[in-house]
């Protein structure tokens, strides 16, 4: 029988335990830091205030961390019906077509907000029929959703590059990437809000997907925890016997479970593409939908829980390039061993400080045992 | 013609160099899946390898010493998936995306700290490599027509590791189906339950495949650095271990299979280079990046069940625990 | 004989305790006619049983998994040479007590003696070294290997596999010819029929140089024919001075092959026996025990109309085992109708086949004259529509999501009710509000519908899916043992409960193996066996009788 998740209290399981992996991965780091001969402590600092010393910090810290809210969310909703979507990456680059064909089409003639709107509902949309095959071959043919995802990821990145290089790019234009959109095809940056708390956003792309992201954060905590479906999503993904039972069809579950997933991820590529870069290029994705797994498993797939994961990668992001500036000998690929270990710590060795947790905090049963008459 | 047939050879000896590092690394996924280890960290194992057999092939000089730091970070790695997943019982998927991520982050950590050019190995000198190997009479054997080219510009002239990897595959042929051992493995990955009424310890057993695992992904990395390059760049797996993995899948989990498919994969890696711009008769121009996605894309028709049925070890990616 | 050096060398240079006896050429059997029961029934015993050191011993042996006190306080003694029995229901311990004995798990206290000398089996290997095989009731083959390789896993003979192989095949080539166990030593297992598998799993014990070999419910997957030459062969077994233990729920069996039988029940060993010496309905008894007559209050059913009725069902199991045979009956509106049988013999699986969570492959189910199956696929979210309500045997892993609060457990299967929604988004306030109600009128304890149902006792659980059933009202309701693992205060309560039900009009077929709670409730009693409906003992038919048809010796002991 599986270890019980019933047994810890709330503010373990979704505090305590999330912080020592944190604390774990943060701790291995700082050894490997002082074995290249430099100073954590010191590392730290300037990493901190690198991501929050100042507006432009802070802001560059939150434009990362919207990226992370898509993509963690997009693995948690796939998590809780017990699918793993490693097909982040190739959902946002098809997400970022989406966004595209809704900026190039509307920008010359329609305001920002239409415009985002539409862009929203593409990038959606693209990216959920990113995952629709891998998601109905899981249901109808049983084939291992992680590995079909991993492939649609590179397909997605040939696709796209044939995309950008042999029909999107402008006629006489050498990089392969669309025309700059206009200004009804971008976001507008956040530095109104930025400068109601006093501070100076500077050069940094924050932008209105910020609260595209956390209205996303709302209607996926709604969609989990408060309606039908997602009731039906968390019975299947905690005890598929007990769904069968209650009569949930699997394949119909499996794929919107997975469209929905495959959806949020798309909707990421608003941050870079119209919130940022403007246009669409090659690569922009950059490996935010596998930080995203980093970020579900760290949030403990809860919505809350994604933002705050959401926002330290974000610091790590942020106040990576700014160490990696402040001492050379620490490279910014620094912020990637952390996310490794985090993985590594919350993710795979989950149980490793679970029974230990249990034995200092476990709720002891409340009623008398189940009495022990026979062998059931 | 006869530049038509040398473009063949070109091909071909590019198809061997661009499949070598697929061959050790779908091997080495085989040896941890059929054990009924899933492992999607082979890109990490991969390029921490690279990393290792560079900086030690950079310090001490020498090749040898370079791979042995390269299998020795390969099995270092496949013990930590094992301690994650077999001892502890954890995620598979999960903790092999921690070992790309962590092999990532910290190789350029480190590269970058030792050698300050942005996460690059120094240059190694050819004597620090490994280089080509010229077979005997392959200057003799060259004139001759047809059989000449082959034997000069396709099978001499290839590093040590190249032939090594050929030899991996019927190696690991007889391993799996010849030794105690293989007959172990194979029934590990399908019902642990048997090994264990058997008397064999099911963890011990299928640590002893991740090593397997582990060693074979040190020569795909060292074979990226140390041979096939002449410094570790980053990233320098580029996703071949994902390939690896696809080729595996593809060869439905056998290693005669694993070397066709990754010749063929390598192939299409190589002529996706030269086909760039050509246009084919009666069908137009070829878009190099269909060529390039075909590995993945077949995968994924094959994991559907429309071109044979790829039936993976039946006991893969669940922890082992005695039922109740 | 000059074939017994090749084929034990896997395990050699055995301990100390290891007693190697060689074959003793085969002797003929006499006539092979009839039925096997007949043949062996009343055979004397003539196996070497002079030894005084029993093969196996077991001193105290105690187990518990968690609250499970799974094995309690357990002595044993099995004679060399013997074919020994242990006989008790599903779930009584039986094969934790041999897995134990074949090291794959651990006893928390007592001493294991093999040929009177202790033994600490630690492992499986420990075991096959004292000479020690077991047959498991789900097999232990890997289904993709040869014969050859799954004969050879464990016992390889050396690095490579090639000299193993040959002396595999010689071996197998002696067993062949002495058992006359005609098995291909290069057919693949998951060709081969159910029947052939076991004698694989047998050879592989043969081979491994067992001098005690444990069966656990072998005929379970096998038909009549291959049980009774299974039976022809552990007879040659013992004539050859090997040990059996046989583990069984079948009386029929025990009667037909063992010399001893143990009885167990609930974690202990309540009885040994010389089957010579006992009967059928003895065992039987013995095996459910006397419990505390139930009583409930209950007036005459008024049956009205046929609500549920299952025409000529069939269902098989995921091996292609014929689990459910040819089952018609009907369940009408005012009554309940219990499937009494021992554990096993196909009520589970009818039951979830009614329910539509297992795919019968003929027959129709029909509900208040409307057939509900579509070529056999029933949905179970449209049966609850229907007014089916269904109480699952196994509530872990089929009534609760454990890991969910008390309230989200107790609208299982009923998500989709207007009730509980508004628009698509669940209506939170009316689910508490609801489950409230339920704690109350059921007693559930703690009273907190916010609470982990994991951490609620067993009881209480099983009261969360009660409440979530009856409470729908429904047309026709499925109870598979309703108060399995439940307090006596509690059964009351849920007896009544049923009852109640019944006498409002609605139709309820009830699944136990509590024969007690069968006869108790019931108005009308079907009693299954070996998947069939064996016969519809009057209400008021006595234990013993009603006990005798669970063993399938029903009509032969009205004859």
């Amino acid at each position: 029988m599986s270890v019980p998740l019933g047994t810890l209290p709330r503010w373990v399981n979704y505090g305590l335990l999330p912080l020592l992996n944190v604390a774990v991965a943060f701790a291995i780091s700082g050894l490997v830091v002082l074995f290249i001969g430099e100073n954590p402590i010191e590392a730290v600092q300037y990493l901190v205030v690198g991501a929050l010393g100042d507006g432009e910090g802070i802001a560059f810290t939150l434009y990362y961390a919207t990226n992370f809210i898509f993509t963690g969310l997009a693995v948690a909703v796939a998590f809780h019906g017990g699918l793993f979507n490693i097909g982040g990456e190739g959902q946002i680059y098809l997400g970022g077509l989406g966004v595209a064909f809704a900026a190039l089409t509307l920008d010359r003639f329609m305001p920002w907000y239409v415009t985002a709107v539409v862009a929203t509902v593409a990038a959606f949309a693209f990216g959920a029929l990113w995952a629709l095959i891998p998601a109905w071959l899981q249901a109808k043919r049983g084939s291992h959703i992680v590995i079909t995802t991993i492939m649609f990821n590179f397909i997605a990145a040939a696709l796209m590059v044939y995309l950008l290089v042999n029909v999107i790019k402008p006629p006489g234009n050498m990089s392969p990437q669309t025309r700059l959109f206009e200004e009804g095809g971008q976001l507008p940056k956040l530095g109104g809000l930025m400068q109601w708390f006093g501070l100076d956003i500077g050069a940094a792309p924050f932008n209105v997907s910020f609260l595209i992201a956390l209205v996303a954060v709302v209607a996926v905590w709604l969609l989990i925890w408060r309606t039908r479906f997602g009731y039906e999503i968390r019975t299947m993904g905690t005890n598929a016997t007990a769904a069968v039972y209650a009569g949930i069809p699997y394949v119909k579950t499996v794929v919107v479970t997975m469209l929905i997933s495959g959806g949020l991820a798309g909707m990421m590529a608003l941050n870079p593409v119209m919130g940022d870069a403007g246009k669409l290029q090659i690569d922009f994705p950059a490996g935010a939908g596998f930080v995203g797994i980093a970020v579900a498993l760290m949030g403990r797939s809860h919505p809350v829980g994604i933002v705050i994961a959401s926002i330290l990668f974000g610091v790590l992001y942020q106040g990576g390039a700014a160490l990696a500036f402040d001492m050379p000998n620490i490279s910014r690929e620094v912020i990637i061993l952390i996310q490794g270990l985090v993985i590594l710590f919350a993710g795979a060795l989950e149980h490793m400080f679970r029974p230990a947790l249990i034995a200092l905090f476990a709720a002891k049963p409340k009623s008398r045992p189940a009495s022990a008459a026979g062998a059931t | 013609m006869e530049s038509l047939f040398a473009d063949l050879i070109q091909v071909l000896a590019a198809t061997v160099r661009l499949s070598v590092p697929l061959i050790f690394t779908a091997l080495a996924g085989l040896y941890a899946e059929r054990s009924g280890i899933f492992d999607i960290g082979l890109e990490g194992k991969m390029l921490f390898s690279a990393f290792s057999a560079a900086t030690v092939a950079t310090v001490t000089g020498s090749a040898w010493l370079g791979l042995f730091a390269g299998i020795l970070t390969g099995v270092l790695l496949s013990l930590l998936h094992g301690f994650a997943s077999i001892t502890q019982r954890g995620n598979q998927i999960i903790s092999g995306v921690a070992i790309n991520f962590i092999a990532s982050g910290l190789t350029i950590l480190l590269g970058n700290a030792w050698f300050g050019q942005g996460g690059r190995t120094p240059q190694l000198p050819n004597s620090a490599r490994f280089t080509e190997i010229t077979l005997p009479f392959a200057a003799e054997i060259a004139p001759i027509p047809f059989l000449g080219p082959l034997y000069s510009g396709l099978i001499s002239g290839q590093n040590v590791l190249v032939y090594l990897a050929f030899l991996a595959v019927p190696f690991t042929w007889w391993v799996l189906y010849r030794t105690r051992f293989g007959l172990r493995v194979r029934a590990v990955g399908e019902n642990p339950g048997a090994v264990d009424t058997a008397g064999i310890s099911v963890t011990w057993l299928r640590y002893r495949a991740l090593i397997c695992c582990g060693i074979l992904a040190g020569f795909a990395g060292t074979y990226l650095s140390v041979a096939q390059s002449a410094s570790f760049i980053r990233e320098m797996s580029a996703g071949k271990g994902y390939i690896a993995l696809a080729a595996l899948v593809f060869a439905k989990w056998k290693p005669l299979n694993v070397l066709l498919t990754c010749l063929l994969f390598g192939f299409l890696d190589a002529t996706s280079i030269r086909l760039q711009g050509t246009i084919l008769p009666g069908i137009g121009e070829v878009p190099v990046q269909l060529i390039q996605a075909l590995p993945y894309i077949l995968t994924v028709i094959l994991l559907a069940g429309f071109i044979g049925k790829a039936i993976p070890p039946k006991a893969g990616g669940v922890p082992y625990v005695k039922e109740r | 004989m000059p074939r017994m050096a090749a084929p034990y060398f896997g395990c050699g240079n055995a301990g100390p305790v290891r007693l190697r006896r060689p074959w003793i050429p085969r002797r003929p059997v006499a006539g092979s006619t009839g039925p096997f029961v007949a043949v062996y029934r009343d055979r004397p015993m003539n196996a070497p049983t002079a030894v005084p050191t029993p093969a196996i011993e077991l001193v105290g042996i105690d187990k518990r998994f968690g609250p499970v006190h799974a094995n309690k306080n357990i002595h044993l003694s099995v004679a060399k040479g013997s074919i020994h029995g242990i006989i008790g229901e599903n779930g009584a311990g039986k094969s934790t007590l041999m897995s134990i004995l074949y090291g794959f798990y651990h006893a928390d206290s007592g001493q294991i003696l093999v040929n009177g000398q202790e033994l600490r089996i630690t492992d499986s290997q420990t075991a096959i070294r004292a000479g020690i095989g077991m047959v498991h009731q789900h097999f232990m083959l890997v289904e993709n290997f040869s014969v050859l390789e799954n004969v050879m896993l464990g016992v390889e003979g050396g690095v490579l596999l090639k000299h193993g192989e040959t002396a595999v095949r010689a071996a197998l080539r002696g067993i062949e010819q002495e058992y006359g166990l005609d098995v291909d030593p290069d057919a693949i297992i998951e060709e081969l029929p159910v029947g052939k598998q076991q004698r694989v799993e047998i050879l592989k014990a043969l081979y491994r140089g067992a001098e005690v070999l444990i069966l656990d419910e072998p005929t379970g997957v096998l038909t009549p024919a291959e049980a009774d030459h299974l039976f022809k062969m552990l007879a040659q077994l013992k004539a050859q001075g090997k040990t059996v233990i046989l583990i069984t729920h079948k009386l029929r069996e025990i009667m037909a092959i063992t010399d001893t039988v143990s009885v167990m029940r609930r974690g202990e060993v309540v009885a040994t026996r010389k089957t010579a010496e006992t009967t059928m309905a003895e065992l039987a008894e013995l095996m459910v025990g006397r419990r505390v007559l139930l009583r409930v209050e209950k007036g005459e059913a008024k049956p009205g109309p046929v609500v549920l009725s299952v025409e000529n069902l069939t269902v098989k199991d995921g091996r292609g085992v014929t689990m459910v045979d040819n089952v018609s009956f009907e369940v009408r509106a005012g009554e309940i109708v219990g499937i009494a049988g021992v554990a096993g013999n196909g009520q589970s699986e009818l039951l979830e086949a009614i329910a539509g969570i297992r795919k019968a492959s003929s027959g129709r189910i029909i509900m208040n004259g409307e057939p509900v199956d579509r070529d056999g696929r029933v949905d179970p979210a449209l049966l609850r529509k229907k007014g089916l309500a269904h109480v699952p045997e196994d509530r872990h892993h089929m009534g609760l999501v454990l890991a969910f609060e008390e309230n989200e457990n107790a609208i299982l299967g009923y998500q989709d009710d207007p009730k509980y929604l508004k628009g698509p988004f669940l209506d939170i306030d009316a689910i508490r509000k609801d489950a409230v109600e339920k704690i109350e009128k059921y007693d559930i304890r703690p009273a907190d519908p916010r609470l982990k149902t994991a951490n609620f006792s067993g009881g209480n659980q099983q009261k969360i899916v009660l409440a979530r059933e009856i409470e729908r009202d429904p047309a026709c309701l499925l109870v598979g043992q309703p108060t399995r693992g439940v307090d006596i205060g509690a059964i009351e309560f849920i007896h009544k409960r049923l009852v109640a039900l019944r006498d409002e009009g609605k139709a309820i077929l009830l699944v136990s193996v509590e024969l007690d709670e069968i006869r108790s409730l019931s108005d009308r009693i079907l009693v299954m066996f070996a998947g069939t409906i064996v016969g519809e003992p009057e209400a008021h038919a006595d234990e013993q009788e009603i006990g005798l048809m669970m063993a399938g010796i029903g009509r032969e002991a009205a004859e």
